[in-house]
């Protein structure tokens, strides 16, 4: 036990502020690459569930059915293949076609981002699909057009339903950005590989390693549950009353009662 | 004798070979309040979706003003923005609160100033006695209430006609009469509607047509009186028969 201390005492003097560096850059890769990989999932997901009318000219069915085909593409090759490949594949794929070799920072936010797009485009798709359809209909009924309803009423109710799924994306990236440092980003998990491979401590260096990974998704899955209740609301409202001879006139908030079965018979 | 708002000829309606509305014709005038009676399954909210293209028509017409709705160039978001629809399941804009539910269509569908569709929304829900709720969500509203907010939202888009397609059937006994209320109201301040209903006691009482549907068909159409006290069919008489005792 005193040896296994001393281990972990000397990998975190030498490699202590590495691993925080290489924390501090896990966290940001998986943050910016989930937040652009959800524009992207909704940019994708919208995209899908434009419908088409049978009003609607030729050129637009063809050109829908086109890039629907496209975006389908997109979504089962990303979703479809392991990160780790498609970080190989994306980084040298532009040094050879291109002749350009990326800002290896880049590279990663690129990659996190193109492959968290493609799962929350789904995400998104059935987001939008679940909104229960008199929701469109009563939008349709006072003349919102496609593009006003999805604004107004669809999106904002997907985006509320869909935030534990971003959680999720979220803590999965924290852990799955690790396959970077196949291309030399130098992430948390690149920072372990290179304090083991130089003191030989594999088991000393992972144990700090893994605290260190699990402190951030507890602490990510922690803030986002609050996130969540937080935009939930409470269920109390403002009753405004407009009578100025009323003991009560003014705003004043009502708590409606718990349902119980008695409500119910 | 007054111009036809809405003029429907031969209009039919089929989902795949099943066929659920045929030959349908009825027209409606300023200040009419038509109501459409008929079993379930007789095709009555096909219809009102249909004349609000929430369905689109296998064949006949639909005219507005005498314009064919199916017209090219004919602005359909416009169109209902002047023809509203109250539903069975209220369809209130889950995530926004009352006074936004009745203010949005106004600013986006109508271009309306902020100002102006508040005072307007504020206007109509206290027609409908819900302007103490107007910071409430919908989820936090009693089913009555629920449907007299979505009237409100209705009503505060200025519509030339109003569809109501049973808006009382989703509603415990004890909510039903503030709802019919309501519209009892809006009939005798000249609101034009179209009313698929149940309530017997309405349809006699508050329309100035009443139409009875069965199998997708229209099989008399005609004042209350006509209807109620001198039906002409032997599938009216019927149908009144198991309705009034
Ligand atoms: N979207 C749909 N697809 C297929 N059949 C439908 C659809 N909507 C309604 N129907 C059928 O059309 C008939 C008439 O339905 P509906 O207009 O709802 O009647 P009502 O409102 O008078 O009860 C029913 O037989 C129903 O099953
Ligand atoms: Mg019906």
């Amino acid at each position: 036990m005193a040896e296994f201390i001393e281990g972990i005492i000397k990998v975190w003097n030498g490699y202590g502020s590495a691993f925080l560096d290489g924390a501090l850059n896990t966290l940001i890769v998986s943050f910016v690459g989930t937040a652009v990989g959800c524009l992207i999932g909704f940019g994708v997901g919208i995209v899908q569930t434009i419908p088409i009318d049978r009003k609607d000219p030729a050129w637009k069915r063809v050109l829908l059915t086109i890039v629907n085909l496209i975006l389908k593409g997109y979504v089962e090759l990303f979703r479809g293949t392991p990160m780790i490949v498609q970080s190989v594949f994306i980084y040298y794929g532009v040094i050879i076609v291109f002749d350009y070799k990326m800002d290896i920072y880049f590279a990663a936010l690129l990659i996190v981002s193109i492959n968290t797009g493609a799962y929350m485009a789904e995400t998104v798709r059935g987001g939008i699909l679940s909104i229960d359809p008199g929701q469109t209909e009563g939008a349709k009924a006072i003349g919102m057009n496609h593009v006003q309803t999805m604004i107004n009423v669809i999106i904002p109710q997907a985006f509320r339903n869909i935030i534990p799924q971003i959680g999720n994306n979220f803590i999965i990236n924290i852990k799955d950005t690790s396959v970077l440092s196949v291309i030399g980003f130098a992430d948390l998990f690149f920072q372990h590989k290179s304090a083991a491979g130089a003191l030989y401590l594999f088991f000393h260096s992972a144990s700090i390693v893994m605290v260190i990974y699990l402190v951030m998704t507890v602490t990510a899955s922690f803030l986002l549950r609050l996130l969540e209740k937080k935009l939930d609301g409470d269920d109390n409202y403002d009753l405004a009353t407009t009578d100025t001879l009323a003991h009560t006139s003014g705003m004043y908030t009502y708590h409606p009662k718990e349902k119980t079965l008695e409500d119910f018979k | 004798m007054s111009e036809n708002i809405i003029e429907i000829q031969h209009l039919e309606k089929n989902f795949g070979s099943h066929k659920v509305l045929s030959d349908i014709d009825f027209s409606v005038k300023k200040g009419d309040v038509t109501t459409i009676i008929g079993v379930s399954g007789s095709g009555k909210s096909t219809l009102l979706r249909c004349i609000n293209v929430l369905e689109n028509p296998s064949g006949g017409k639909i005219l507005f003003h005498g314009e064919d709705i199916d017209a090219k160039g004919f602005s359909l978001n416009d169109y209902r923005a002047k023809v509203g629809m109250v539903f069975q399941s209220f369809n209130l804009f889950s995530n926004m609160t009352v006074l936004q539910n009745c203010m949005v269509g106004q600013i986006k569908v109508l271009g309306r100033k902020k100002a102006e569709a508040e005072e307007k929304a504020r206007y109509f829900l206290e027609k409908v006695g819900m302007l103490p709720y107007i910071n409430a969500k919908p989820k936090q509203l009693s089913g009555g209430q629920k449907q007299r907010v979505a009237i409100a939202r209705a009503l505060a888009m200025e519509p030339e006609v109003l569809l109501f397609d049973e808006p009382t059937s989703a509603l415990d006994p004890q909510m039903v009469g503030e709802v019919l209320a309501v519209m009892r109201q809006l009939a005798s301040e000249g609101l034009t509607m179209i009313v698929v209903t149940h309530e017997m006691a309405f349809a006699r009482d508050v329309s100035s047509r009443v139409v009875f549907m069965k199998d997708g068909v229209i099989w008399e159409q005609g004042t209350p009186e006509d209807i109620f006290s001198n039906p002409q069919r032997e599938e009216t008489k019927d149908f009144l028969s198991r309705f009034i005792n």
